[in-house]
C-alpha cells in the first residue's frame, strides 16, 4: 500500500465526536511536520541566490509554504539549495557543508548551472552540475529561475517528502546512516573526486600511451 | 561616436626617445615601453603627466607573433581621456615583467590575476600567488595554447553536434569523462594538496610585531566562502590581535566562471548574455559597457532613441542597486531583513519594467551594437514616469527618514574610517567609495560615454571617507540618478532603436578598444582586441568589485573585527563580477 492510501482514515468516527477526534497515520503526521518546516541553508552561490532572496521577500513570500527560516549554519538546516554555478574551487566547501547537515536532508539544484553547468559548462573551473557529487532531489530549470519557479520547485520537494515513510527512511536505519556521506573532493592539478581515483589513474596512464 | 576615442594627449615617445615607441599596429593606440625602463616611464606618467589612477592591468597572449603583452590603462582623476601603455616580452617561460606595485598598490590583485591566468611573472611583486584558481592547478588557462577538458573547437559557432544523426555529449569525448585534464601518468593517491600553506605564509609575513611587550596570541580567522555576510562566496583570512585585525588576505575565485576564456571563444554578439551574469544586480550597465567597447571597435553610431533608452535603463539599474545596497548593509549591521524588504519592494517594480521591455527580470540581454533590441512601449513608459516622478523620490525620502538619523546606525558608522582620498587613488578604487573619500571622479562626467554630457546632474561627493559617508553617498546618487531620469524621459525622441541591421555576426575590424562606464559599483571596463575574425582575440573584463577589493587589506588593518562586515559591505561587492 502506498503512502497516500495509508494516510486516509479507515475508521468511522461517530458523528457527535467528529469535531473532537481525527484519525491519521504516524507517517502523515510526521511528514506534515517536516514538509511545513523545511529549513533551507542560507547559502548563495551566484545569480540564482538573488532570485532566492527575492522569493523570500514580500511579493512572493516563500514563508507561506513554511520555508522562511534560512539558517546560516549547516547543522541547523535540512535543505541545501544549490543556487548558482558550482566551481571546482568551491565544490569541496559545498560537499563539506552537505556532510555537516543532519539527516533527513535534501538537495535542490536551482538553475541551469547547478543542474548541468548551464552557459558556463565548458569553463575550466566549472563543475557540470552538482549532481556529479551530491544526490539531487529536485532540479529547477531557468537562468535564473523566477521566484515562482523556485516556489514550484519547493512544492515539488514537499510532494516528495509527503511520499516518504519513516519506516523505510535511511536516517533511522543504523546501517544506512552513513550512506549519504560524500568524500570531499581534492584540489589537485584539476579537481580530484576520491571516488574515481582508480579511473583517473588508468585514464592518465593511457593518455601517455596514446600521446 | 559620442565616446571619446582613446587618443593620447601626451607624446610619451618624445619624452623618452628610444625607450618608448607609439603602437603603430592598425587600430591600436598607446605606447610600447621597453621592459627594463617600465618603472622609470611609469613614474614619469604618474608624477610628471598626472595620470594618477591606474585602472587596468591585463595581459594579452599573441601566440602567432610569439609575444606576450601587458597592457596598462592610466587616467587622470581630474578627468579626460586616458593613456594606454604596453610592455611586450617574448613568449618564453619565464615571462617576466617588472611589477608596478610600488607606484600603484592597486595593481596587486590584477597582477596576481595576470600571473594566474596568463603566466606572466611580475618581478618585485611581494605576494605573487594564484588568485582565481588554486595553488597546484596545472597551467595558465588564458594562454591560447591551453585547452580545458571540454575543449571542442577554437571558435564558436561549433560544427554540428550530431553529424551522423547521432548526438554526443562533451563528456563522451574526454578521456576522464568529465570536465577534467590531468597530466600524463598522474596518480591521484600520491597527490599532496598544497592546502593553504602559501596563503598562511603570506599572512604571517605581513603581520606587524607586537611592541607592547605583552605576550599575546594571534588568532587566524577564516571568514567564508560560506558566510551570510560576505555577499556571496568571498573568503577573507585574517589575523587578529584581540579584536583588532592585524593582517588580512582576500581569497577569491570561488565563483570564477571563466568569463574571459569563454568570451574569447564566443562571437561578439554571443558575449552579450554572458555580460549579464557578471554583476547580476546590474545586467543593464554590464551590457552598456560591453556595447560601447565593441561599438568603439566597429566605429558605428548609436541610434538617437536608443541612446536615451540606454540612459533610462542604466539609471534605473543604479537606483535599484543602491537601494539593495542599503538593504544588505543594514542586514550586515544587524537590522535583519526589514530594510531589505523595503528595498526589494522597489526593486521588484523596476524589475517589472525590465521584464516588460526585455523579457527577463534579471538577465536582460537588452543591448545590441548600435542600439537596443526592443523599444519601450508607451504603457511601460507611463509606468517609468510614475516611478521616477512619484514613487521612487518618495521612497528614497522614506528610506532616509527611517535610517539616516537612526541613533544606532549613526553610532555604528560615523567616524569609522575607511580610506582617504590619496590612498583611494593609489589603490585604484573607483565608484562611490572613491567619491565618499572626497574625490569627485565619476566617469559619466570625467570621461563621458553615451549621451551623459547632455544631462544636468551633480557628481555626488562626500569628504569624510567614513562609513556614514559611504552610506549617504548612495542616497545622493539615487537622487542624482532620478534627476537624470527625469530629463531623459522628457527629452526622449521617437525614431529607430538601432542604427544597424540585426545580424548574428558583426564585422569588427582589427584593433583594440578599452571601453569603460560608471557602473553602480565603480568603473566597469572591457578591453577587447580584435584580429578581424568573428571572435575577439582577447576579451578582458575590468570589474569594479575586484579592483576595489585590493584596498580591503589596507582598510581593515587596524579596525575591529566587528566593523569588518560593514567595511566589506561598503564595497558593495558582487562575486559574479569579482571572480568572473
Amino acid at each position: 500500500m502506498d503512502n497516500e492510501k495509508i494516510s486516509l482514515p479507515q475508521y468511522d468516527i461517530p458523528e457527535d465526536m467528529q469535531h473532537a477526534i481525527a484519525v491519521t497515520t504516524l507517517d502523515r503526521l510526521y511528514n506534515w511536520g517536516r514538509r511545513s518546516s523545511v529549513w533551507p541553508l542560507m547559502f548563495g552561490l551566484a545569480c540564482c541566490a538573488i532570485e532566492m532572496i527575492a522569493a523570500q521577500t514580500a511579493r512572493y513570500d516563500m514563508a507561506r509554504f513554511g520555508m522562511e527560516v534560512m539558517r546560516p549554519t549547516p547543522r541547523q538546516a535540512d535543505l541545501l539549495l544549490v543556487s548558482g554555478t558550482v566551481t571546482k574551487k568551491m565544490v569541496p566547501a559545498i560537499v563539506r557543508l552537505y556532510n555537516q547537515m543532519p539527516e533527513p536532508k535534501y538537495v535542490v539544484a536551482m538553475g541551469a548551472c547547478a543542474s548541468g553547468g548551464g552557459p558556463f559548462k565548458e569553463g575550466y573551473n566549472v563543475v557540470a552540475g552538482i549532481d556529479k557529487f551530491l544526490p539531487v532531489d529536485v532540479y529547477i530549470p531557468g537562468c535564473p529561475p523566477t521566484p515562482q519557479a523556485l516556489i514550484a520547485g519547493m512544492i515539488k520537494l514537499q510532494e516528495k517528502i509527503d511520499k516518504q515513510s519513516y519506516k523505510k527512511s535511511r536516517w533511522y536505519d543504523k546501517k544506512k546512516q552513513d550512506a549519504n556521506y560524500v568524500p570531499v573532493p581534492i584540489l589537485g592539478p584539476d579537481l580530484i573526486d576520491p571516488r574515481r581515483n582508480e579511473e583517473i589513474r588508468i585514464a592518465a596512464a593511457k593518455r601517455e600511451n596514446e600521446g | 561616436m559620442t565616446t571619446p576615442a582613446l587618443t593620447s594627449i601626451v607624446d610619451l615617445a618624445a619624452r623618452f626617445p628610444g625607450i618608448v615607441t607609439p603602437d603603430a599596429r592598425p587600430g591600436f593606440s598607446g605606447f610600447i615601453v621597453e621592459k627594463d625602463s617600465l618603472v622609470e616611464v611609469a613614474t614619469a606618467i604618474r608624477d610628471e603627466m598626472g595620470f594618477d589612477l591606474l585602472t587596468a592591468v591585463t595581459g594579452v597572449d599573441y601566440l602567432p607573433e610569439n609575444k606576450m603583452e601587458v597592457v596598462y590603462c592610466a587616467y587622470r582623476t581630474t578627468g579626460g581621456p586616458g593613456l594606454i601603455f604596453k610592455v611586450q616580452v617574448p613568449r618564453v617561460d619565464p615571462v617576466e615583467v617588472p611589477s608596478l606595485i610600488d607606484l600603484w598598490p592597486g595593481v596587486d590583485l590584477q597582477e596576481r590575476e595576470a600571473w594566474d591566468l596568463m603566466g606572466i611573472k611580475f618581478t618585485g611583486h611581494p605576494d605573487l600567488r594564484r588568485i582565481l584558481m588554486w595553488e597546484g592547478f596545472e597551467g595558465h588557462p588564458l594562454r591560447k595554447d591551453w585547452k580545458e577538458g571540454f575543449y571542442e573547437e577554437d571558435t564558436k559557432p561549433f560544427k554540428s553536434r550530431w553529424p551522423d544523426g547521432q548526438f554526443y555529449m562533451a563528456e563522451d569525448k574526454n578521456p576522464f569523462k568529465d570536465n577534467l585534464t590531468f597530466p600524463q601518468n598522474f596518480d591521484p593517491e600520491k597527490w599532496i594538496p598544497e592546502g593553504d600553506a602559501l596563503l598562511y605564509g603570506a599572512l604571517a609575513r605581513y603581520t606587524v610585531k607586537n611592541e607592547s611587550g605583552l605576550n599575546t596570541d594571534r588568532i587566524v580567522i577564516n571568514m567564508g566562502p560560506h558566510h551570510p555576510s560576505t555577499h556571496g562566496v568571498f573568503r577573507a583570512v585574517m589575523t587578529l590581535d584581540g579584536e583588532t585585525i592585524v593582517g588580512l588576505k582576500p581569497v577569491l575565485g570561488y565563483l570564477h566562471r571563466n568569463h574571459d576564456k569563454i568570451g574569447e571563444r564566443n562571437t561578439y554578439l554571443l558575449n552579450m548574455p554572458f555580460t549579464d551574469r557578471l554583476d547580476y544586480f546590474n545586467s543593464m550597465t554590464n551590457n552598456f559597457g560591453y556595447a560601447i567597447t565593441v561599438e568603439k571597435l566597429m566605429k558605428i553610431p548609436v541610434a538617437e532613441r536608443a541612446e536615451y533608452i540606454r540612459i533610462i535603463v542604466s539609471e534605473l539599474t543604479r537606483v535599484q542597486n543602491h537601494l539593495i545596497f542599503i538593504g544588505t548593509l543594514l542586514n550586515d549591521l544587524g537590522a535583519m531583513y526589514t530594510p531589505s524588504l523595503y528595498a526589494f519592494e522597489e526593486r521588484e517594480l523596476i524589475l517589472d519594467i525590465f521584464e516588460a521591455i526585455s523579457g527577463a527580470r534579471m538577465m536582460c540581454n537588452y543591448f545590441r551594437f548600435g542600439g537596443v533590441v526592443r523599444d519601450i512601449p508607451d504603457d511601460v513608459m507611463q509606468k517609468i514616469k510614475g516611478l521616477v516622478h512619484e514613487r521612487l523620490p518618495a521612497k528614497t525620502d522614506e528610506m532616509e527618514r527611517f535610517l539616516s538619523e537612526n541613533e544606532v546606525l549613526v553610532s555604528r558608522m560615523k567616524g569609522v574610517r575607511m580610506i582617504g582620498a590619496e590612498d583611494a587613488i593609489r589603490y585604484s578604487i573607483t565608484g562611490p567609495v572613491l567619491r565618499a573619500a572626497g574625490v569627485p571622479y565619476d566617469i559619466r562626467r570625467a570621461d563621458p560615454y553615451g549621451i551623459y554630457d547632455r544631462f544636468d546632474f551633480d557628481v555626488a561627493v562626500r569628504h569624510n571617507g567614513d562609513l556614514m559617508d559611504n552610506y549617504l553617498i548612495r542616497i545622493d546618487e539615487i537622487r542624482q540618478s532620478l534627476r537624470i531620469l527625469k530629463q531623459a524621459i522628457k527629452q526622449i525622441p521617437e525614431g529607430p532603436i538601432n542604427s544597424q541591421k540585426p545580424v548574428y555576426q558583426v564585422r569588427v575590424p582589427a584593433g583594440e578598444a578599452y571601453g569603460r562606464i560608471e557602473s553602480p559599483k565603480g568603473e566597469l571596463a572591457f578591453y577587447v582586441v580584435s584580429n578581424g575574425k568573428p571572435n575577439p582575440w582577447r576579451y578582458h573584463v575590468r570589474p569594479a568589485s575586484f579592483v576595489n577589493l585590493t584596498a580591503l587589506e589596507k582598510i581593515s588593518v587596524g579596525n575591529k573585527i566587528a566593523d569588518f562586515v560593514a567595511l566589506l559591505a561598503m564595497f558593495d561587492i558582487v562575486m559574479g563580477e569579482c571572480d568572473r
